[in-house]
């Protein structure tokens, strides 16, 4: 299989506008003539779905959960990017570019990374016309404020909630193309798989999770969209939802998987508190502004934040300062997560568990008095409060690194297909812009960038050189036996009737990835975790206990067939981290350091996209490299030091 | 702790429902009011006894999705969504009953999920800016005062979740559509099709069969974000001015 990125050739500002041009179009009286199906309706299927019918294709949509609101999207707090330099403080599309391209350790493609930067410009138009309202100036502009690893002030936002509001923005157009009677929604459905017929993407099979029916809908071209794969580490700040199946469905269908092992840690999120822990949250990242990260130099068991008081300070170790004098306790997100975990891995940790450090606004609150935190990080400090129960005016707050985004995803060329014709993948589910590592509030500019300003285009091509009489119907015996393949798999995990839970089986998984495919890695290590993995799968399918029946609402079943994917997901992941025997962004490899412990790329041997190949039941997977080519920009090592 | 629960236990739309009391001993005042029920859930899994279905995704108040009606408050005792509430609001032995929102145009899923799907319904009749993508004007061009812009988003942080609703002795929609009606009245994007859009709304929330307001306040009082009533007094304002003038039109003869 060659891989064909389809980056155009030529100066990089001018490759998408080139590119435009050369695209097949479809005749608007044609368009009709078309249908597409969105599965996932978050920022990035919402954005598509709408976009698309307003053209005048007819769309179908899938999303699991009751409303297309409740995306996980919707969560996303701190804001979204966009080279827009209203502050006049030198931001421009090419910085944006360079920011993303270096923040990602050089490991994206330039031209998709440049695009994402040109076309950010007009998602923030679109999402104000929409009456999206976003955050004000008193003069009544748009305000704006930085965020991590970026010098300029680029970030829009909605409070705390820019995620809520630019979803409910993209929900509103999705809705316009609902009443209009250009997409219909379905609502509680879950897509199973993917169906290929002659090479191309065809349609998929759903099952509807109230009913519990298995059925088969065709399509000219099918659109996953259906986010990030965190939660296969079972704790994550990921919705309890979110899961791979779609994205892995179509990868046992031929669709390349790319750098899977690339998984964002996050530094600032509340510890666990015990075994009944569910999910993390996330605290903004904007606490390390003004928080001083600390553990004691001495390990104290137990230490609890109320006592945090009794150590000295002399006796204290703010080891981002100590380590990083430059940076201090505001460097990258990778580096704070790596050095937190190594203190508790000392036996340094704070709190019941030993597993979390302090964050400690004291100092803070001395120099600038407590209304000025509380005007900043009121509302934090409130959430934080009503979780943990411990006030952060009064003690310092806890924090433990957690799982965040993944970069890695199913790979796609600069159209945004995958490697089977007529398949697309969109926002969190695709592998295409962040590289080893993203920045904040880029996610969201992604998710919105590919929806409405790239894939209006990209798809015509497509469907325009195919043409509206190349589809096959539901009828056809490939997708009768897809609705076999799904049904006989659900009867399968009803019959198991084993003695372990599935979250029994998803924390072990869970666990299993955190200590050995997380936040650092190592060959041994690695091999450990492979060896787990397939023997927790083979436990998996003997001795799991799925109560209930296949024709109703019945939540434990969705549950086991997204964590069987998750099982097989995870060795993946692994495998991926073994090959890659370099430090790159997220991708911590002890074996690859500097002399004084910091992440060391190798650029000469490793500067590809893994992208991998499924070559059936327990076969191990085929390696395919795309080249990364560096035309504009200089590789250069990070340094915080 | 140990507490007991009487949860609602319904099998299916058309089913009957009725309470069932568990016994919960292995309660830690740490846990969230949705990790108890997990908790719970697993025991009863062990049992081979069917878990109780409830609606959640992002367990950290903002996707609108958790919906328990706990001890006769939509969200239980504290005015947050119930994923954000925690046992230590409990105290150690206390019954809890738990039930699903009650409203006809809410009917009941399975225990404790219900369809709330009028609320889309509801949106796709009006709530959006009539434009495509692409071809809009800069985001700049048009200045909105600081006041009004905070104004519509306290309006635009509804969750969906429906509390108002299951708060309301008339089952009453008005919180919910309000703040919609009101974000795009506040915001100049949102005034060439303002009349439009209230009437459409307001009539597609009467077909869902949604009760009428009463001024109870109720729903500002369970509302997990704080959505005022001040929204219905403004969606009663923009829906009488868009009457008049849509009378005005109908008598008005002209083309
Ligand atoms: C707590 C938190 C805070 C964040 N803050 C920021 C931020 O400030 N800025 C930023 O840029 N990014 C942020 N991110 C990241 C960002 O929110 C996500 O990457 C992004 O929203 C993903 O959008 P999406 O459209 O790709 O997927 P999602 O929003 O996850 O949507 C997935 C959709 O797919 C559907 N789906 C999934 N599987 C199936 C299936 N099998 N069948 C049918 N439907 C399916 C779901 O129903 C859903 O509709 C944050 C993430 C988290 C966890
Ligand atoms: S108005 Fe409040 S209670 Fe009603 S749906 Fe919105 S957030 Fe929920
Ligand atoms: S689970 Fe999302 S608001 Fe409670």
């Amino acid at each position: 299989m060659k891989l064909e990125s389809k980056s155009p050739e030529g100066p990089l500002a001018e490759k998408w506008t080139k590119h435009k041009f050369n695209l097949k179009l479809v005749n608007p009286a044609n368009k009709r003539k078309y249908e597409i199906i969105v599965v996932g309706t978050g920022l990035a299927g919402a954005s598509a779905a709408a976009s698309l019918g307003e053209l005048g294709y007819n769309v179908k949509a899938f999303c699991f959960q009751d409303s297309p609101r409740r995306a996980h999207s919707i969560a996303a707090q701190g804001g979204i990017n966009a080279a827009k330099n209203y502050q006049n403080d030198g931001d421009s599309i090419y910085r944006l570019f360079y920011d993303t391209i270096k923040g990602g350790d050089y490991r994206a493609r330039e031209a998709n990374v440049y695009r994402l930067a040109e076309v950010s410009v007009n998602i923030i138009d679109q999402c104000v016309a929409q009456g999206v309202p976003f955050a004000r100036e008193y003069g009544g502009l748009l305000a704006n404020r930085s965020f991590g690893g970026a010098q300029v002030s680029r970030t829009f936002y909605a409070r705390g909630q820019t995620g809520q509001q630019l979803l409910l923005g993209a929900y509103s157009a999705l809705n316009r193309q609902i009443a209009n009677g250009k997409v219909k929604m379905y609502n509680r459905t879950e897509m199973l798989d993917v169906v290929v017929v002659d090479g191309k993407a065809r349609g998929i099979v759903t099952r509807d999770l109230i009913t519990g029916k298995i059925e088969a809908h065709s399509a000219h071209a099918v659109l996953l969209c259906t986010g990030g794969y965190g939660n296969v580490f079972y704790l994550s700040t990921n919705a309890k939802g979110s899961n791979v199946t779609a994205a892995w469905r179509a990868h046992k269908k031929g669709a390349l998987f790319a750098n899977p092992c690339f998984t964002q840690i996050h530094p600032t999120c509340i510890p666990v508190s015990g075994d009944h822990q569910s999910k993390l949250t996330l605290m903004s990242e904007s606490l390390r502004n003004d928080g001083r990260v600390w553990v004691p130099k001495v390990a104290v068991k137990g230490l609890k934040a109320k006592d945090a008081k009794s150590i000295a300070e002399a006796d204290r170790d703010y080891f981002l300062e100590r380590k990083y004098p430059s940076f201090g306790n505001l460097v990258p997100r990778d580096v704070a997560s790596r050095n937190g975990k190594m203190m508790c891995d000392e036996g340094r940790g704070v709190g019941a568990t030993g597993l979390a450090v302090f964050l400690d606004f004291a100092d803070a609150i001395k120099r600038d008095g407590r209304d000025v935190i509380s005007a900043k990080y009121g509302n934090l400090f409130d959430m934080y409060k009503q979780i943990t129960g411990d006030d952060p005016y009064e003690m310092p707050m806890m924090i433990f690194p957690a799982v965040h985004y993944t970069m890695g995803g199913l790979w796609v060329d600069y159209n945004l297909m995958t490697s089977v014709p007529g398949l697309y993948a969109l926002g969190e589910a695709n592998f295409s812009d962040h590289g080893a590592n993203r920045l904040g509030a880029s996610a969201l500019m992604q998710g919105l960038a590919d929806g409405y300003f790239v894939i209006p285009y990209t798809i015509g091509d497509y469907l325009a050189g195919i043409g509206w009489n190349d589809k096959v119907s539901t009828d056809h015996p490939v997708f009768k036996e897809a609705i076999d393949t799904v049904n006989s798999r659900v009867q399968k995990l009803l019959s198991i009737k084993g003695k372990k839970t599935v979250d029994e089986f998803h924390r072990e998984l869970g666990l299993t990835l955190w200590e050995y495919c997380g936040m650092s890695r190592n060959d041994a290590g690695l091999k450990i975790a492979k060896k787990k993995i397939q023997e927790l799968r083979t436990e998996f399918w003997q001795n799991v206990d799925v109560v209930g029946s296949a024709n109703e609402l019945n939540m434990e079943l969705e549950k086991a067939g997204r964590v069987a994917d998750f099982l097989e997901l995870g060795e993946l992941m692994v495998d991926d981290a073994l090959d890659r025997k370099e430090s790159c962004g997220c991708h911590f490899r002890e074996e690859s350091q500097t002399t004084d412990g910091e992440a060391l790329r190798i650029d000469n041997d490793y500067t590809y996209s893994s992208a991998w190949e499924y070559k059936g039941e327990n076969q191990p997977e085929e390696l395919h490299k795309e080249e990364l080519k560096f035309e504009n920009v200089k590789l250069t090592q990070r340094s915080y030091k | 702790m140990k507490i007991t629960l009487k949860v609602w236990r319904q099998k299916s739309k058309d089913a009957k429902g009725e309470f069932k009391t568990y016994q919960h001993d292995h309660v830690s005042s740490d846990m969230s009011f949705l990790e108890m029920m997990d908790v719970l859930n697993t025991q009863l899994i062990k049992k081979g006894e069917d878990p109780i279905h409830f609606d959640h995704d992002c367990r950290e108040g903002i996707c609108g999705m958790c919906s328990m009606y706990i001890n006769g408050q939509p969200h239980g005792p504290l005015q947050t969504t119930t994923c954000q509430l925690h046992m230590r609001t409990f105290k150690d032995g206390e019954t809890i009953t738990v039930e699903p929102w009650r409203a006809q145009a809410f009917p009941v899923i399975k225990d404790l999920v219900v369809d709330r799907s009028a609320f889309d319904r509801i949106q796709q009749a009006g709530g959006y800016v009539n434009v495509n993508t692409g071809g809009v004007p800069d985001a700049n061009v048009i200045p909105i005062s600081k006041k009004i812009a905070d104004e519509a988003f306290d309006a635009a942080a509804c969750i969906g979740c429906g509390a108002c609703v299951a708060a309301c002795k008339n089952a009453s929609a008005m919180l919910f559509v309000s703040a919609k009606v009101s974000q795009f009245a506040l915001l100049p994007q949102g005034h060439a099709e303002r009349k439009e859009r209230v009437e459409k709304m307001v009539e597609q929330m009467d077909t869902e069969g949604f009760g009428s307001c009463t001024n109870t306040r109720a729903c500002e009082a369970e509302c997990p974000k704080a959505i005022s009533v001040a929204n219905i007094a403004r969606m009663n304002r923009e829906y009488f001015s868009a009457m008049v003038s849509s009378y005005e039109v109908k008598v008005g003869g002209g083309e």
